[in-house]
């Protein structure tokens, strides 16, 4: 039996399993790049208003430093692959890590590895087919982001060129997840390790693309490697050689690492938790909260830097802007009209509201999750009320949500205000209202997702309907320009424009109320129901 | 009050699937009950409904004299349940699991714990990811017992333990037992119901089909008996699975016959004899065997 003996079943095992989320995955990056295409070429129509845009970037060391350098900025895919470049890379290397180590790690740590394992199956054949299946994703990647932008009129070579970064990019991150999945021990760790060095890739390359005297720095990035590749502007296919000489390295280093541990075993060393329970873990609030303080740690951490990220380019994006009627309408629309800096300052704020919307779903879909894993039957068979579970969990999404935003308001304000200037402490005031006064559109989503758990437990998943639908309205409603009454299903829609406009009430009130009901009426099932 | 369960006619129905087709269960206090059956046969949505995890369809169901829907965080305080497949959280210890749990219910004995934890042999330092079937089901186990509960639920509470673990489990049932305790035993392992339960209901696709002491059950069933005689056996109509050979008897019969056959034997003269109470297998297969039959004979039909 070779040491790959069964690679194929289990490839095929994978791509049943991903048949949703490998597609999905594809897609969104595909869409993202083909909607980047589409925006520009509405929004810079003429040679000269690229020209002019590209020229203001260059000169903006902090929107280099978030995007990437722009090589030329004449054509609609040189803006492009500017644009969606170093995000592309990011999004492809965490498709990829999350793929491989779905099929590798995690599957081990679970325990399905073994019964796998047990059969007619090589060493190898599990890292080789979760590396295949990642390879699969990161080529129809590279290829359909290629055949969009073809599709938009762009130069073949540089259409390829860009996809082909992109992908390269996706399959190095691959590799290195089949190194760090043989590490750590349990999914989520070889999740982190792999996350944790796409972040250094993307903060070296930051540091390289906005300083002129380290441009050197980007090399060291293999998301600098992407941008270097240099689509629609020199389209340098050697560079592509790094990423895929790297990932061999890496694949390599992965093989001989499975060959060199036991099944189910780390080779960074386990971590013994304590014999005896602190004191304060005596209930069923105390559980939810050491079960969901990781996560909301990480969220406020990402939302603190996003914060201070947009709120420090703030200047800079209102330089860009400017002259632009286009994209000031589009920011007017999504932000509100009342100056562009305000409605930029507003859209950054939205944005933030829908995005902590993930979280507070996420948060609530928590209850679900240890119903169905069977780890709420053993607490609620002790003297804990359903209520009082729920309640525990229940904290999160809304305190958790309004930390996050008023941490991300905070940190846009600081940054903002120390680059616009013109008063720190007002910039902060008026940023921390923005984030805030998403809370009660947050606050609903929420409450959809609990409706849907306390009522239709099987269909939870649909708890990330009511999200969906929220965002997509109130994100591509703008940009559609659909009607207003669809626009009106949103509660988004009704938030009041900060800064800048003007602050109502009215509509925080009935959103609120709206929640208070939903969030009952998901409660009453959730009382009512059969759990299990 | 004298009975710590007490369920009637409970029916459950899950779509189109009957659970719980008219379930009886009555367990005294103080006892250790066995309750028996086949996979799928409804044992843990009975112990569910108990719980007030799930509500029934119809049916009476009392707990400690309370109502395990109603009131079923005051009833909690005095049970401790162990569920047939314990699932942990990752990121926390056994140990911590099994503080956490104890508390949840009102309090556990340290003394009590730290010596389960020898007897079970297990690390309570290892996090919930790390621990295999059989120790995650200690953890349960160990938090269970290290309580004063009142009430003991425990579903299939062996299934991944060695022989040993269970050696230890049955002294920790015993011990319970001695406190004053009533345990309800759900479990297909029969040596394990016959070793510790004071009384037993069998079920079968939702319903009870036997419920007494193992002896009540035996009397109700055949006994084996194998004697060598002095002359030629008596043929009697009465006897089942009977085989012949030479002088040798070898037959079953039903225990209200049993003093019918040995008068017949006696006459012709007994040189050997034994006679063996039916086992709590072979109990059970006939309730099971007859079960298959039915099927048969429906599809024959």
């Amino acid at each position: 039996m070779s040491a790959l003996t069964g690679t194929g079943i289990l490839y095929r095992l994978a791509l049943r399993r991903d048949r949703i989320a490998l597609p999905v995955w594809v897609y969104v990056g595909t869409g993202m790049v083909a909607s980047t295409v589409f925006s520009f070429r509405k929004l810079y129509d003429t040679e000269e208003s690229r020209r002019t845009f590209a020229a203001g970037i260059d000169g903006n060391g902090s929107l280099r430093a978030l995007y990437g350098p722009i090589f030329d900025g004449s054509t609609i895919g040189g803006l492009t692959a500017w644009r969606m470049g170093v995000f592309g890379a990011v999004l492809a290397g965490l498709m990829s890590t999350l793929l491989v180590v779905r099929h590798t790690r995690a599957e081990e740590e679970d325990g399905r590895l073994e019964l796998i394992g047990a059969g007619a199956v090589g060493r190898r054949a599990p890292l080789t087919a979760a590396l295949a299946t990642a390879a699969t994703a990161c080529l129809a990647l590279a290829l359909l982001v290629a055949a969009a932008l073809l599709a938009a009129g762009q130069a073949a070579a540089g259409s390829l060129a860009f996809g082909l970064a992109l992908g390269a990019t996706g399959l190095l991150f691959a590799a290195l997840a089949a190194v760090t999945a043989q590490l750590a021990e349990t999914g989520r760790a070889a999740n982190g390790l792999a996350g944790a060095a796409i972040g250094v890739a993307f903060v070296l390359r930051a540091i390289g693309d906005s300083s002129a005297g380290a441009r050197w720095v980007s090399w060291l990035s293999p998301i600098g490697w992407a941008e270097q590749v240099r689509p629609f502007a020199a389209d340098r296919w050697w560079v592509l050689a790094l990423p895929l000489g790297a990932a061999a390295l890496l694949t390599a280093l992965g093989y001989a690492l499975v060959e060199r541990r036991d099944l189910g075993a780390g080779l960074l060393p386990q971590r013994p938790g304590p014999a005896v329970a602190a004191p304060g873990l005596r209930s069923a609030a105390a559980l939810a909260r050491r079960l969901q303080r990781g996560p909301l740690l990480g969220w406020t951490l990402a939302f603190a830097a996003a914060g201070a990220v947009f709120g420090g380019v703030a200047k800079g994006v209102v330089d860009l802007i400017g002259d632009n009627r286009q994209m000031a309408d589009l920011m007017a629309r999504l932000g509100g009209t009342q100056g562009v800096l305000d409605s930029y300052l507003a859209s950054i704020a939205t944005i933030f509201g829908m995005i902590s919307a993930v979280y507070a779903v996420q948060s609530v879909l928590r209850l679900r999750a240890e119903e169905a894993a069977g780890r709420a039957e053993p607490v609620l068979a002790t003297a804990v009320s359903r209520l009082g579970w729920a309640a525990g969990h229940l904290v999160f999404p809304l305190l958790g949500s309004a930390l996050m935003l008023a941490v991300a308001g905070t940190a846009a304000g600081l940054t903002e205000g120390a680059a616009v200037g013109g008063g720190v402490g007002h910039a902060v005031g008026d940023m921390l209202a923005a984030a805030l006064v998403q809370l009660p559109a947050v606050w609903l989503t929420a409450a959809v997702a609990l409706a849907v758990l306390g009522l239709l437990p099987r269909w939870s998943a649909a708890g990330w309907a009511g999200f969906a639908v929220f965002v997509l309205i109130a994100w591509l409603g703008p940009i559609l320009q659909l009607s207003q009454w669809v626009l009106d299903l949103s509660p988004f829609s009704h938030l009041p424009h900060l800064p800048g406009g003007e602050a109502t009430a009215a509509p925080l009130l009935w959103i609120t109320a709206l929640t208070a009901l939903t969030a009952l009426a998901g409660l009453a099932g959730l009382r009512r129901r059969d759990l299990g | 009050m004298t009975t710590a369960i007490s369920v009637s006619g409970l029916v459950k129905t899950f779509g189109r699937t009957r659970a719980l087709d008219g379930l009886d269960l009555e367990v005294e206090r103080g006892e250790v009950h066995g309750f028996l059956g086949p996979n799928g046969s409804g044992k843990s949505t009975t112990i569910r409904v108990l719980l007030g995890l799930l509500r029934a369809d119809s049916g009476t169901a009392a707990l400690l004299g309370g109502d395990p829907w109603r009131d079923a965080v005051e009833l909690h305080r005095r049970i401790a349940y162990v569920p047939g497949d314990v699932t942990l959280w990752r990121n926390l210890s056994g140990g911590e699991a099994i503080d956490l749990l104890g508390r949840l219910r009102g309090g556990l004995d340290h003394g009590r714990r730290a010596a389960l934890l020898e007897r079970f042999e297990l690390d309570p330092t290892k996090k919930g990811r790390a621990y295999s079937k059989g120790n995650r089901q200690k953890v349960a186990l160990v938090a269970a017992f290290a309580g004063d509960a009142e009430l003991l639920i425990l579903d299939e509470p062996t299934s991944g333990l060695d022989p040993l673990m269970e050696e230890v489990f049955r002294e920790c049932v015993a011990e319970a037992r001695d406190r004053g305790a009533t345990v309800l035993l759900s479990s297909h392992i029969l040596s394990e119901v016959e070793a510790l339960c004071d009384r037993v209901s069998i079920i079968r696709a939702g319903r009870t089909v036997e419920t007494g002491t193992l002896a009540d059950l035996r009397h109700l069933t055949r006994t084996s008996v194998d004697a060598e005689l002095a002359g030629t056996p008596p043929r009697p109509a009465y006897a089942h699975d009977l085989t012949i050979a030479g002088n040798r008897l070898r037959c079953q019969v039903d225990s209200e016959q049993l003093g019918k056959l040995l008068a017949e034997l006696t006459a012709v003269g007994v040189r050997s004899l034994t006679s063996r109470p039916p086992t709590l297998e072979e109990l059970f297969l006939r309730h099971y065997a007859s079960d298959a039959e039915d099927t048969e004979a429906a599809a024959a039909r």
